[in-house]
Order: structure tokens, then sequence, then C-alpha cells
């Protein structure tokens, strides 16, 4: 009873390092211009299809590709924002969540439909030579993908959280998260950190789509599950702390495996819904943390 | 004098639809109608908790859902259909009562995505408790008309777009309106917002409820989930949207629209029918807030102040 729970929970953290990472972007984009990006997910798909298929056509390693994977989701950043999401800037901040939600909505079934189009309905994953390597210890099964995928996933954490605090850009962003009235009156370019805000959310989202598709698989529908699990970690772990996203993520992750192991693996998403619900209904409107909320 | 226009028009156009299944004996042309009509229904019923209240639901295929479930059940059980549309209306209705003062305790964009998590939840667990496909038996598959599916149809689309007119154009409407407007005012004013939120979301819900057991009504074979899929939430909300929301006409013109797209599309980019009804919604919310209803009154105020000046012109 207790060696397959521990596996059970083992696993949880595993993809709940994903979660955290996928949260991580999103959580970024909202907390720098307040876009609550519900296409999140799939821009998440598109880098696990980056990586698919530059593994398959290219046969290159898919840990490798991934800086690829993040220079196609900063293109993609960069077109989204410049076409779409920079005409609700000017918008008062109730009105922009709300219309970057709609906005939102109409991209990601945009985005399904011509993936379900391109690369049809069938489930997706990369097999690499070594993707049935697993370490054992004391019983406990550790698949090595996913390990290797729970490692770069904490690089990638640590690289924007240096990004954030010892560069001259990354002050800037944090500065806007704080205040952008401030921060625009201190010759910030505000319009810059938006644009770079978002370019780096795409980003962090299809590097946890590489390692979605590497550990897990994917599918043109995936996105609005993973958007919606991006915004419950976002709401566990609170607005503007790597850290507690990170850690949200796996609560998330456990959570979702424990009510897997006692329940049954149909109510994993729902558990996560559940919990995102009682949290919402509880908190409201500080949920997000943000000074605009208290006020 | 132009109201009484109005209703002439709309009841020309009742009779229209009332009588096209004596002429038109084709039956995909009639299956057409019938997904206009059940998008009209979902758009309009939407449009009440949505455009005119302002309370944006993702968790419109909940009740949809529920009433194609409910119905389905007892319909298969034996039931009369209407009675079992009815009661699955009804179960429409007793989850919006539940749902409804701790999701209106969540305010704008957190009332979207609680809504949205609510009907991903319910679209996961009937999934879980019924995965097998629902099928018409071979006895009722003999007696299935089109056109009995049609008047369906027919009947509650219009009942949903007339309860609308009744709403829009009464005390309750002008309530809901002033919560969409400014909620703390209008509290402020006496409008006892949470209970115009509540009582807009359950009409929205008893009418999708009515529209889903239509649809199990008239659907062959379809997984108990399907109802419950967020898409049909999406695609009503963005008829409405493009259409206009908060007016009669414009979820009306929204699904009509949708469906009459889809078949110009169809000869070479059916394929691609949610991509374009995504770029248009996309367009709507970001350049032409209003819809097609808000251009086009746009477009007439303006023809006014021209012909008015023009008068003044004329007339010094």
């Amino acid at each position: 009873m207790l060696q397959p729970l521990v596996q059970n929970i083992v696993y949880g953290i595993l993809i709940g390092a994903l979660y955290g990472l996928a949260a991580v972007g999103l959580s970024l984009v909202f907390g720098v211009s307040k876009f609550l990006n519900v296409s999140h997910g799939e821009l998440l798909m598109l880098g696990g299809y980056a990586s698919f298929w530059i593994f398959k056509l290219l046969k290159v390693d898919p840990f490798v590709s991934i800086p690829l994977t993040i220079i196609f989701l900063l293109l993609i950043g960069f077109i989204l924002y410049r076409l779409i999401f920079s005409r609700l800037i000017k918008l008062e901040v109730e009105k922009k969540i709300q219309n970057s939600l709609l906005v939102g909505f109409g991209l990601s079934t945009i985005l399904q439909n011509i993936a379900l189009r391109l690369w049809t309905a069938d489930d997706r994953s990369i097999t690499t030579a070594y993707s049935g390597l697993s370490f054992e210890l004391a019983g406990i099964r550790f698949p090595a993908v996913r390990l290797i995928s729970l490692g770069i996933a904490i690089v990638a954490l640590i690289s924007l959280q240096i990004f954030l605090k010892k560069t001259f850009t990354g002050k800037a962003i944090r500065a806007t998260v704080e205040d952008w009235q401030s921060a625009s009156l201190m010759g910030i370019n505000i319009h810059q950190v938006y644009l770079l805000a978002f370019m780096l959310g795409c980003a962090m989202a299809g590097v946890a789509g590489t390692l979605v598709s590497i550990c897990y698989s994917i599918d043109p529908s995936m996105g609005l599950n993973w958007t919606l699990k991006s915004m419950v970690v976002m709401v566990l772990g609170g607005l503007g702390s790597m850290v507690g996203t990170f850690v949200g993520g796996i609560i998330l992750g456990v959570t979702e495996s424990a009510t897997a192991f006692f329940i049954g693996g149909n109510y994993r998403l729902i558990a996560g819904l559940l919990l995102f619900l009682i949290i919402l209904i509880f908190r409201p409107q500080g949920l997000f943390g943000t000074k605009e909320g208290d006020k | 004098m132009k109201k009484n226009q109005t209703l002439l028009i709309a009841f020309i156009f009742v009779i229209v639809l009332a009588v096209i299944p004596l002429f038109i004996k084709k039956d995909n042309l009639l299956t057409y109608l019938c997904m206009i009509l059940l998008y009209i229904s979902l758009a309009s019923s939407w449009n009440i908790l949505g455009g005119y209240t302002g309370q944006v639901s993702l968790g419109h295929s909940a009740f949809f859902g529920l009433g194609a479930l409910g119905t389905r059940l007892l319909w298969f059980a034996g039931w009369n259909v209407i009675l079992a549309m009815l009661v699955g209306g009804i179960i429409a209705i007793v989850f919006a009562l539940l749902i409804g003062s701790p999701a209106f305790k969540l305010r704008g964009a957190y009332f979207t995505i609680g809504t949205l998590a609510l009907g991903q939840i319910l679209f996961a667990t009937v999934g879980n408790i019924f995965p097998q496909i629902s099928s018409l038996p071979v006895q009722d598959l003999q007696s299935y008309t089109l056109v009995s599916r049609y008047y369906l149809f027919l009947a509650i689309a219009l009942l949903t777009v007339l309860v609308a007119y009744l709403i829009a154009n009464s005390r309750l409407g002008l309530g809901m309106m002033a919560v969409r407007e400014q909620e703390d005012a209008a509290e402020s004013l006496g409008v006892n917002a949470f209970r115009h939120k509540l009582t807009a979301l359950v009409i929205s819900a008893f009418l999708a409820g009515l529209a889903g057991g239509a649809f199990a009504f008239f659907q062959i074979g379809y997984y108990p989930q399907y109802p419950f899929s967020p898409v049909w939430t999406l695609d009503s909300t963005m008829m409405a949207y493009i259409g206009g929301t908060g007016t009669i006409l414009g979820p009306i013109i929204g699904a009509i629209f949708f469906v009459v797209l889809k078949e110009v599309l169809s000869l070479n980019l059916a394929e691609f029918h949610p991509t374009v009804f995504g770029i248009l919604f996309i367009l709507v919310v970001l350049f032409l807030p209003g819809g097609f209803m808000g251009f086009w009154k746009r477009i007439r105020a303006k023809q006014n102040k021209k012909r008015e000046s023009a008068a003044e012109l004329s007339h010094p």
C-alpha cells in the first residue's frame, strides 16, 4: 500500500514541476500586463509540436532542440503581441483582463483548429532511444526523461529568476509588476516591457510543451486543460513569486496523483479544478495578490 | 408605428419558418435550419446572462448538457419527450441555483474563469460516469422524423427570443442592465445586484436546458459528454459577440452568420471554419464592441445626423 502511494506521489511531483513551469509563463504575463492569456495552453501545445517535428524530421534530440523551440515561441509571442494583445494595453484593468480573456479564447480556437488540420487529432509523443530508461531507489521508479525534465524545468526557472533579479531589463519588468505608473515615470518603456514579458511567457510555455511531449503526450485539444492547470497553479502559488508558483505546481501534481490513487485516474482533472474553485470562492479578489485587486 | 412594423416583420418571419417544412423536403437543408435554430436558442439564452446582465459566463454548456442528459435518460425510460425536456430544464435550474451564490461572489473575469472551471468539471465527470455512446433504440429510429425535431427547435428558439425580448423591455431587464453598467452604482440605487444576476442565470440556464433537451431528441447517437463540451459555450459566446451582445437581434444574426459561414466555407475551406470564426471574434472584441448590431447602429446614427444637418441647411 505504501510503496504504490509513494510511487504515485513521486510521479505527482515530476508532473507538478511541468505545471509549475507552464504556470510561471502565464503568471509572468498576467503580473506584468494584466493579460489573462487563456491561449497559454495552446502555446504550450505549439512548443510540443515544434520539438516533435524537429525530432521527427531532423532527428534532433528534443532536449537539445529546446533553444530552437524557445526561439520559435519568442517569435510567435512577438507576432501575437504585436497583432493582437498590444491593442488592449490602454484599457482599464478590469476590462483588460476580460478582453484579453475573450481574445485568448478566439486565439485558442484558431490555434487548436490549425493544429488539428495540420497535424491530425492523433496523440503524439517523442520516443527517444533512452525513453524507456528508469532508475529504481528503494523500490520507487524514477523514469529518466522525467528526471531530466524536472532538472530542465528547474534550470529554466532559475535562469528566468536570475534574468529578472540581476539584469537591467529584468529589473524593469519587476518594477512594472510593482507599479507600472511609477516605473513609467522612471523612464521605463512600458510597451517594451509588456512585449518582452509576453514573449518570455510564450517561451516558458514552449519549454513546458517540449517536456510534456517527451514525458507524456500532446494533441491539438490539450490546450484548454493546460491553461486551466496553469491558472490553478497561478492561484495556488500567488502572483509574483517564482518559487511560490513552482511549489504550487507541485502541490497540484501531488493532489492529482493522490486523487488518481484514492479515487481513480479519471478524476485527476476534476480534483484540480475543485481546488481552484474553492480558492477562487474564498479569496475572490485578492487571490492574484495584485495591488489593483486590493483597491 | 415603428414598433408595430418590427412586430409585423417578426410575425412574417415566424410564419415563414413555420411553413418551411411544407415546401422543403431536403433533409440536409432542414438539418441546417435545425442547427440555426439551436444556435439561436443557445446564443440568445447566453445573451440574457452575458449580454444583458454583463456576467460573461463560460459555463453555458453545463446547462445545455444537463438538459440534454436529463431529457435523454427520461425519454429513453419511456417518458413523454416534452415532459422529459421540462425536467431537463428544471435540472439546469437546480444546478444554476446551487452554483449561483458561490459563483456570483466572483466578479468580472474571475466569474468567467470560475464558470469555465465548473463547466469543465461537469464535462469530465459526465464523461467518467457515462462513458458509453448513447444511441437511439431501433424502434425509435424507425419512427424518427426530422420535421418534428424542426418544430421543437423552432418552438424553443421562439420561446428563448420571446423571453429575451420581454426581459429586455421590463423593469427586471433595466435592473440587469444597470448591474452590467455599474454594479456598485446599481446597488446604491436600490437594485439588488445578486438577485438580478441569479434571476438572469436561472432563466438563461432553463432555456439552455430546454435547448439541450431538443438536442437530445434530435441527435441519433452521441456521447452523453458531448453536449457538455466547452465548444458549445465558446460557439454561443462568439455568436453573441459577433452579432452584438445585449441586443435581441444580435445573437440571432450571429447564429445565422455562423451556420451560413460554415456553408459558404464548405466549398473549399470547411475545415478552417473555426479559424475564420475565431479571427472574426477577435476582430469584434478588439475593434467593434457591439458586434454587427453596434456597427449598424453607428451607421444609422451617422446617416441620421447627415440627414438632420441637410434638413437644417435647406430650411435655414
